[in-house]
């Protein structure tokens, strides 16, 4: 008895509260980063955005999620029951299932295996099932349309992250993303014989592929300025229609989720993870999280200043971008990087 | 190895009651969903016995392509699937033959492995050992290193069916106002503004 405690209860009790004390931290992180946007996008029209709940309005999301919780859920008669309310919780639970693997600090991973980056490429990939089956149990015209818009967007989007993802990866020799944040550590700016520093992370060296994969971002978690599945000014708000109280909050976090996943999958690929921008005692000395938050939200600041400024695209603009400009650019970019690391033999 | 063991039934089971429902749900999407279920578990599967790589690529390719497109065309299809169902009978004879060589070939593979364990060695690939080379990069030496050509030429076919595919389903309509963007970059105020003095009460 005691052997089957040390060997499998223990550690089991030991993943589980790691898990729910990054998930805690995840999801006061997110109710912040929600003000956050709200709050930028308000400045920049020259409003004030939410400022009432506690100081500056520090607490709206706590208000709203009281709210959400508190109200009744309907469920329209002629929708597929189990389906509807089975979406919410799919696209929530893989939301969160991602973050696993996430390494905000050396070694502080829920689970540091291989595959990490195809674990978060495949599940983010099953992402779209929330969407799609939110959108047909609904049993409504709006949503379905939303739905389909959501899915080709997203299997269509996935394609030039995919293509960014590798380039990375022959970049790096593995899939580990702990690895990734090493290998970040020297590059092309040590190369040019300057110190340990920013330049050495892979935004510099693969800067084509940090754009491509910054805007892919955008569209895959439905962002404007491609947030066609949810245009308020034709579909209401696309596959969420039909949903109230607390299922419309698990869609709502689960987008939230997703973006905050980009975000920093963004900067563990390419902003370095949680390696301090300069090789100086004072700089070296703040722990690694901070870092890693700090960039995660300078990336969010990225997402929240583009739904401000730029204009929604058309849906044949957007399915042009994806298939007729990213996916060669990408692929072109993954031939060029493949050839350099063979005829330089830095690949190792 | 009891964990495993368990969670092996767990996978096991739920991947055979759902690929039991996929045939057996009344409505189309619920059996889509349920197949979606089946490959889930099935990655489960794969991860127990250490192929990781596999796992996630079956993730990736059959429930994040493969499924979806299943699901669009089912969710977009109007058929009536009772009817569908009226004639499974007919069916019957042609489904069980196929399940049967699919059994005897299930049958053969597993049974030699049971039967002499060493002749995984002898093929002319052997399997490298998990500990000294991850199976992403076993799967690689094979694909990319070994048979390359093979894989080549496999890609090379694919490729000439999309595009056959492409080339019998495109139809280029004229007469209909197309955006052409680098048109649009490439205009200037000359080319596309004129600054005309009207006269007042005349027009143009």
């Amino acid at each position: 008895m005691d052997v089957f405690f040390w060997t499998y209860v223990w550690p089991a009790l030991i993943m589980v509260g790691q898990s729910l004390l990054l998930l805690v931290c995840l999801l006061v992180f997110i109710a912040f980063i929600l003000l956050a946007d709200r709050k930028v996008w308000a400045n920049v029209q020259l409003r004030r955005g939410p400022n009432v709940v506690g100081p500056f309005g520090l607490f709206q999301s706590f208000a709203d999620l009281l709210k959400f919780v508190l109200k009744e859920p309907i469920i329209p008669s002629g929708a597929d029951k189990t389906v509807f309310l089975l979406a919410p919780l799919v696209s929530v639970t893989l939301a969160l299932a991602t973050w696993a693997v996430i390494p905000v600090n050396d070694g502080w991973a829920v689970a540091n295996i291989n595959v990490g980056v195809l674990y978060i490429f495949a599940i983010s990939s099953l992402e779209v099932y929330g969407v799609i089956m939110a959108g047909w149990a609904s049993n409504s015209k709006y949503p379905f349309l939303g739905a389909l818009r959501s899915a080709a967007q997203m299997v269509s989007y996935e394609v030039s992250i995919g293509i960014v993802i590798v380039t990375v990866l022959l970049c790096v020799g593995s899939l580990n993303l702990t690895d990734i944040v090493y290998a970040q550590k020297t590059g092309l700016g040590t190369m040019l014989g300057m110190p340990n520093s920013f330049l050495d992370w892979h935004w510099f060296s693969l800067f084509p592929m940090f754009v491509i994969f910054f805007i892919s971002g955008l569209a895959e978690t439905n962002r404007p300025p491609f947030d066609l599945p949810e245009a308020e000014s034709e579909l209401v708000a696309g596959y969420m229609v039909e949903y109230s109280s607390a299922p419309y909050m698990m869609l709502m976090l689960s987008e939230y989720a997703a973006i905050m996943l980009i975000c920093s999958l963004t900067t563990i690929l390419f902003l370095g993870g949680w390696l301090p921008p300069v090789d100086f005692w004072l700089i070296n000395w703040v722990p690694g999280i901070v870092w890693f938050l700090l960039k995660v939200v300078m990336v969010f600041f990225g997402f929240a200043m583009a739904k401000a400024i730029v204009p929604r695209y058309r849906y044949d603009q957007l399915m042009r971008l994806g298939w007729k400009v990213f996916l060669p650019l990408s692929l072109g970019m993954l031939v060029i990087v493949a050839f350099v690391l063979k005829l330089t033999g830095w690949a190792g | 190895m009891g964990l495993q063991a368990l969670f092996f039934y767990l996978f096991a089971f739920v991947a055979v009651a759902s690929a039991f429902m996929v045939i057996s749900a009344r409505n189309p999407v619920h059996s889509v969903l349920f197949l979606i279920v089946v490959f889930f578990n099935a990655a489960g599967l794969f991860l127990l016995t250490g192929a990781e790589f596999i796992a996630m690529i079956l993730l990736v390719v059959y429930i994040g392509a493969v499924a979806v497109l299943f699901l669009f065309v089912v969710m977009m299809l109007d058929v009536d699937f009772a009817e569908l169902k009226a004639g499974v009978l007919q069916y019957a004879p042609v489904g069980m033959l196929v399940g049967l060589v699919v059994a005897a070939e299930l049958i053969l593979v597993v049974g030699s492995s049971v039967l002499s364990p060493e002749a995984a060695n002898s093929i002319t690939m052997p399997i490298p050992n998990p500990a000294e080379r991850s199976n992403t990069a076993a799967l690689g030496d094979v694909l990319y290193t070994h048979y390359v050509y093979y894989f080549q030429i496999a890609g090379l076919v694919l490729l000439v069916a999309m595009i056959g595919a492409i080339v019998l389903t495109l139809r280029h309509r004229q007469n209909i106002k197309r955006q052409d963007i680098s048109r649009q970059v490439a205009r200037t105020p000359e080319t596309a503004v004129e600054v005309v003095k009207v006269k007042s009460g005349q027009g143009l």
